[in-house]
């Protein structure tokens, strides 16, 4: 896993729900890069167009909040997304995304130090966020060792798969 | 210790567990739905061969019920079949209706329990003083592996309800005016447990509109202490033996607030956020396109009873859609045995058969943009119901049918002397 992260910033507001993130209506599709197809297009319908593998979504609190779709989750890694920074997170997200090896960084204020397209450099070993257009840091929580052994091994799945997959 | 601490340290065969602790906990029951078909898949996908236990896996297919896709019906089909593989007897199908309902029905949800689902809003059998927690697919496909899940001790919330609730005031009210105050990310990582005396005059179902909706503020779970009510209600269902824990005295909570709900007057979330939270009579005259009775959150017997006294000896208005699902198969046969079904449909009700519909906007009363609609459901988020510009509104059952009556918004309380 990379440990730092660079990519371009995209700002979202607070309680960007998974509806939003992964519209209801999409539910029924089950293979991965078609579901990575409506990624944010309840919030942004122009995103999946505009991102590029490693980009970066800047939001406020509460992202990810609302239904345990793992769609949400899965339609974000789809696409390559590089890291999620936001002063919080809904836990069931939080879960299934770094349950998936996606990096969720709870970052005060984040929002506030970041547009649309600034370039941003995350090192998720020290938790510390670089706005590389405009000079401007902030410092993340670290992640927890925990987090950061399930994100190393790209996922809960392999770990599961290390440990149990011999069984039955 | 608190009790909901006191049901993860027995599963995590532990004396003792304090916040913010990491523990791995015994899953008592997991249950997946028809929209994660991605739970076979992880579980493949991480080496699964056999599903640990079973017994302590149930399927029930609510979101899709009964499909409407092709794609709805083959991930549906691809389920029965793993069911049958791996000898998962208790698969529910589509003529039962929305999981959480289903599993309080069969007698599957009991106090000091640990309830695994993929549906966000498993907070709802905290209800019974269960530990219940929504958790995505990946999760779910550990659980099925493995037989456990990690969880982080939460903090607790305490909420206590004091007072008497006034004429066509209900606990979906009560609820609402507490996420309205505390807000959509208040509990997260939390869990909230409810007291108080206005407890012992809510019934099962009302207890359940309360601790289904702590989702909506972030919980991780909630709780309310089991009493009598809890005992009685759960005589005659119960299929396990139970244990039921109490809190000690001295347990510190995070933080208590106290609401006494006496003066409290109809609340409605207004779009696009469930804690966008004022009282009804804001709205009062508001033009409804849709009115939406049902889901895990709004569609139980009392909900139906409320709706059909409301209802009875009167029309949906004109122009109206009133859409009513119960939320299970038992829910549907109480209701047609004591007639508001009768009295439903006679008015001008939609009937669904039981299932979640439209509350997530996958099927059965989407809606168009710029459309609005009230709903006794849990969210009003952007495009939750269909298009992303319709307006939702969440309110209480009564003021669901209050609102079919008079095509806008509207008191149920005059419509309840």
């Amino acid at each position: 896993m990379e440990k730092v992260i660079r990519g371009k910033a995209f700002i979202f507001g607070k309680n960007i729900d998974t509806d939003q993130i992964y519209p209801g209506r999409y539910l029924e599709l089950t293979d991965p890069q078609e579901v990575g197809q409506h990624v944010m297009e309840g919030a942004d319908p122009g995103f999946a167009k505009e991102f590029r593998p490693g980009d970066i979504i800047v939001a406020s609190t509460n992202f990810g909040c609302g239904s345990s779709r793992e769609h949400a989750a899965v339609a974000l890694k789809a696409v390559g997304i590089g890291a999620i920074l936001a002063d919080s997170f809904g836990r069931i997200f939080y879960r299934n995304a770094i349950n998936l090896g996606i990096p969720l960084l709870v970052c005060s204020h984040i929002r506030d130090r970041a547009k649309k397209g600034d370039m941003l450099k995350v090192d998720l070993t020290t938790g510390l966020v670089t706005n590389e257009t405009t000079g401007a840091t902030a410092q993340a929580q670290p992640l927890s060792d925990y987090v950061m052994m399930i994100l190393e091994s790209g996922g809960i799945k392999p770990l599961i798969r290390k440990q149990y997959g011999q069984r039955g | 210790m608190h009790a909901v601490e006191k049901i993860l340290a027995k599963a995590a065969g532990k004396e003792k567990v304090v916040t913010g602790e990491i523990i791995n906990c015994q899953v008592d029951l997991a249950e997946v739905n028809d929209i994660y078909l991605q739970t076979i898949r992880s579980f493949y996908e991480m080496g699964g061969k056999r599903v640990h236990e079973p017994k302590k896996i149930t399927f029930i297919l609510d979101h899709y019920a009964p499909a409407s896709t092709i794609q709805q019906a083959e991930n549906q089909k691809r389920m029965r079949e793993f069911c049958r593989e791996q000898g998962i007897e208790l698969l529910f199908d589509v003529d039962q209706g929305v999981c959480h309902q289903v599993m309080v029905d069969h007698g599957l949800v009991y106090p000091g329990m640990v309830l695994v689902a993929t549906d966000s809003h498993t907070t709802i059998h905290g209800a019974f003083g269960a530990f219940g927690t929504g958790v995505g697919a990946t999760d779910l496909a550990t659980i099925m592996i493995t037989g456990k899940l990690w969880f982080r001790v939460p903090e607790i919330i305490r909420i206590q309800l004091v007072g008497k609730l006034p004429q066509g005031v209900f606990a979906k009210d009560v609820i609402l005016k507490v996420i309205g105050d505390l807000k959509a990310d208040y509990a997260v990582y939390k869990a909230v447990e409810f007291s108080g005396p206005l407890l012992k005059t809510l019934g099962i179902a009302e207890r359940m509109t309360l601790c289904n909706m702590t989702t909506e503020m972030g919980a991780k779970t909630s709780y309310i202490q089991p009493d009598e009510i809890t005992r009685e209600f759960l005589q005659q269902k119960a299929k396990h033996k139970y244990e039921i824990f109490f809190s000690d005295a001295s347990y510190p909570y995070a933080v208590e607030h106290s609401y006494n709900v006496s003066n409290l007057q109809p609340q409605l979330a207004a779009p696009h956020s469930v804690d966008n939270v004022h009282p009804l009579e804001n709205y009062i005259g508001k033009p409804m396109d849709q009115a939406f009775l049902g889901s895990c959150t709004g569609g139980r017997v009392e909900d139906l009873a409320i709706a059909a006294r409301i209802l009875k000896g009167r029309k949906v208005h004109l122009g109206t859609r009133f859409i009513v699902v119960p939320a299970s198969q038992g829910v549907l046969l109480e209701a047609m045995a004591k007639g508001y079904m009768q009295t439903l449909v006679e008015a001008g009700a939609t009937f669904v058969t039981p299932g979640c519909a439209a509350c997530l906007g996958t099927h059965q009363g989407i809606l168009a943009a710029g459309e609005t609609c009230i709903s006794a459901a849990s969210r009003n988020f952007p495009g939750r119901m269909g298009h992303p510009k319709a307006e939702i509104y969440v309110g209480s059952p009564a003021a669901v049918a209050a609102a079919a009556v008079e095509g806008r918004i509207a008191d149920p309380a005059k419509y309840l002397d």
